[in-house]
């Protein structure tokens, strides 16, 4: 039978193309309602933290260094108050394979389609998560389709989107680039119908559990360096997997009291599918319109029920500003020796502002940090940005307009992390939640459901309901 | 240029026509079609720029689109010089020594 190939017929067939290619059935923890059993979704369908150690150690991922950051935390304290200016250590995941953390949720993404006997697996990224996929399943035998957003119209790729592209192909995957727009995700379909492959969604609980390694090792290097765990975790966030996982690692090691801080850069008032914005921006993942739609409705995500359910874990979010982020990458190559890519270093700009509000014998873990190169390099994406009519200036950050400037502090005084406020995205969440289901009189269960979810209380929910 | 069989290109095709984009797509997106570009082996015995082809990816997918680049590369690199930037590492390392 000849399948109608159209945008709507093909869109309509989305259910049945992603049970096909996750494996998954998620109707087996649905309720019915706005609640859903995420516990049980996450053990019965992932791996025990044990298996995905050996799983991640089989194929070369993770026991990344942890730095302390001494020439940073110095100067953290010179614009602290007295007995202020937490110390901040860097989990140097650049060592992976492919360069970043996503090489933990990609080993685990690939083990699980080589065991289900699926030919390939197939990725819609246009970040680190393609190369961690292309380079995990080399190491599996498996053949790799990356899909991306990567052009304007005028046929104008981010320097750092085309550099993973050429990642992804050093691995040998086929990498299939479109310009911008959401439909993407109709071309995906299609690849996933006509090739039958795994969807490396980053939403399933393997693209989430796999992260859960890099919470347990922080905990782990903590303790055998300095006999604690620590105060606080800084996580970029985006889709919220890198969150979860993180705060999920830290729990399974009686992490109850280390603080989970998400970071976003700023990029208000950029539409994501807008063609004439798509170039106008220097981040390409960690932002807010990622972090904050994502936080608020994670289920907008290519599967049912995701797996990546930040509001659940996160005690404060903040944004930065990209100018932020680009002073700090430089400032770590300089000072600590360590060059890494910009978008890794969302959380570290954060930290740097945060660790002056904590106190001295403090410890503050920034839990990430991406390889740098040819377009993925402070110097390339600020010369593409001036290319795309953005202004770069030194002065003070806070007055930076997303897509008409970016602005370097012209002392690293200003770096500031500027809290979003937590019970406003909870209150939206539960909202988006309601409105989204359709249910009009939410359940006991449903109640609890969204407490636990939104790290509140059943009397918050109530109350917002 | 002429590609021969065998050779490694790059191609070209309109996924979605600005008339077939989605609804919920903005305003300056919807002018604009979606397209897509990909490489492979050509299959065709030979073909010049503009031709319609077809190849075998990487992976061994065939496809079909407008041939547009022959031997394909990338041309990304390091950027032009930022002056903008060349006063943060003095800066840093200065503060750092200040009061020491």
């Amino acid at each position: 039978m000849i399948k109608e190939m159209s945008y709507e017929n093909v869109m309509a067939r989305k259910s049945e193309i992603m049970k096909a290619s996750v494996g998954i059935n998620y109707s087996d923890f649905e309720s019915g309602s706005i609640a859903f059993d995420y516990e049980r979704m996450m053990s019965e369908t992932g791996y025990s933290l044990e298996e995905m150690r050996q799983i991640q150690m089989d194929a070369g991922v993770g026991n990344t260094p942890l730095i302390e950051l001494k020439n940073v935390t110095s100067l953290v304290r010179k614009f602290s108050e007295p007995g202020k200016g937490a110390r901040i250590f860097l989990k140097d995941e650049a060592s992976n394979p492919s360069g970043s953390f996503k090489a933990r949720r990609a080993a685990i993404s690939v083990y699980h389609a080589k065991k289900l006997g699926y030919e390939g697996i197939i990725a819609a990224t246009s970040g680190n998560y393609g190369a961690a996929v292309a380079s995990q399943a080399c190491i599996r035998g498996l053949n790799c389709i990356i899909v991306q957003e990567c052009y304007d119209s005028r046929g104008k790729g981010q320097p750092e989107i085309i550099e993973k592209a050429r990642k992804c192909e050093a691995y040998g995957a086929e990498v299939v680039q479109l310009t911008v727009g959401p439909e993407l995700f109709y071309h995906f379909l299609m690849l996933l119908e006509e090739t039958k492959y795994f969807n490396a969604s980053l939403y399933t609980p393997f693209g989430i559990a796999g992260v859960e390694t890099l919470g347990y090792e922080i905990a782990e290097q903590m303790m055998e360096r300095e006999g604690r765990l620590p105060d606080a975790v800084i996580a970029t966030n985006a889709g919220g997997g890198n969150l979860t996982g993180t705060a999920r690692g830290l729990l399974k090691h009686k992490g109850e009291q280390v603080k989970i801080i998400g970071a976003s850069v700023n990029l208000k008032g950029l539409h994501m599918a807008s063609d004439e914005q798509f170039n106008k921006k220097s981040f390409t993942t960690g932002h807010t319109g990622f972090g904050i739609p994502f936080s608020t409705w994670p289920d907008r995500s290519d599967v049912p029920r995701s797996a990546g359910r930040p509001l659940r874990y996160m005690d404060r979010y903040v944004t930065v500003n990209q100018g932020e982020v680009f002073y700090t990458t430089e400032m770590l190559a300089q000072l600590e020796g360590l060059e890494r890519g910009p978008a890794g270093n969302t959380s570290l700009a954060a930290a740097f502002s945060i660790a002056q509000e904590m106190d001295k014998d403090q410890i503050l873990v920034v839990q990430e940090t991406e390889y740098t190169g040819a377009g993925k390099h402070i110097q390339p994406q600020l010369t593409f940005a001036k290319d795309n009519g953005v202004k770069v200036l030194v002065g003070n950050p806070r007055e930076e307009i997303p897509g008409e400037t970016i602005i370097l502090p012209e002392h690293p005084g200003l770096i500031q992390a500027k809290d979003l406020n937590m019970d406003n995205l909870r209150t939206s969440y539960i909202r988006n939640c309601l409105s989204n289901t359709q249910v009009n009189n939410p359940s006991e269960s449903d109640i609890e459901f969204l407490a636990k979810d939104t790290k509140t209380s059943v009397a918050f929910v109530r109350e917002i309901i | 240029m002429e590609a021969k069989k065998g050779d490694w290109v790059r191609i070209y095709k309109m996924v979605l026509s600005p008339e077939e984009r989605a609804a919920q797509v903005p305003d300056d997106t919807k002018k604009v079609p979606l397209e897509l570009w990909d490489k492979g082996f050509l299959l065709d015995e030979k073909a010049k720029i503009g031709d319609r082809v077809k190849v075998e990816t990487y992976i061994g997918r065939l496809m079909e689109g407008e041939l547009v680049e022959i031997d394909p590369y990338y041309e990304h690199d390091y950027g032009r010089c930022v002056p903008e930037l060349l006063y943060i590492g003095r800066q840093v390392k200065r503060l750092l020594k200040e009061g020491n």
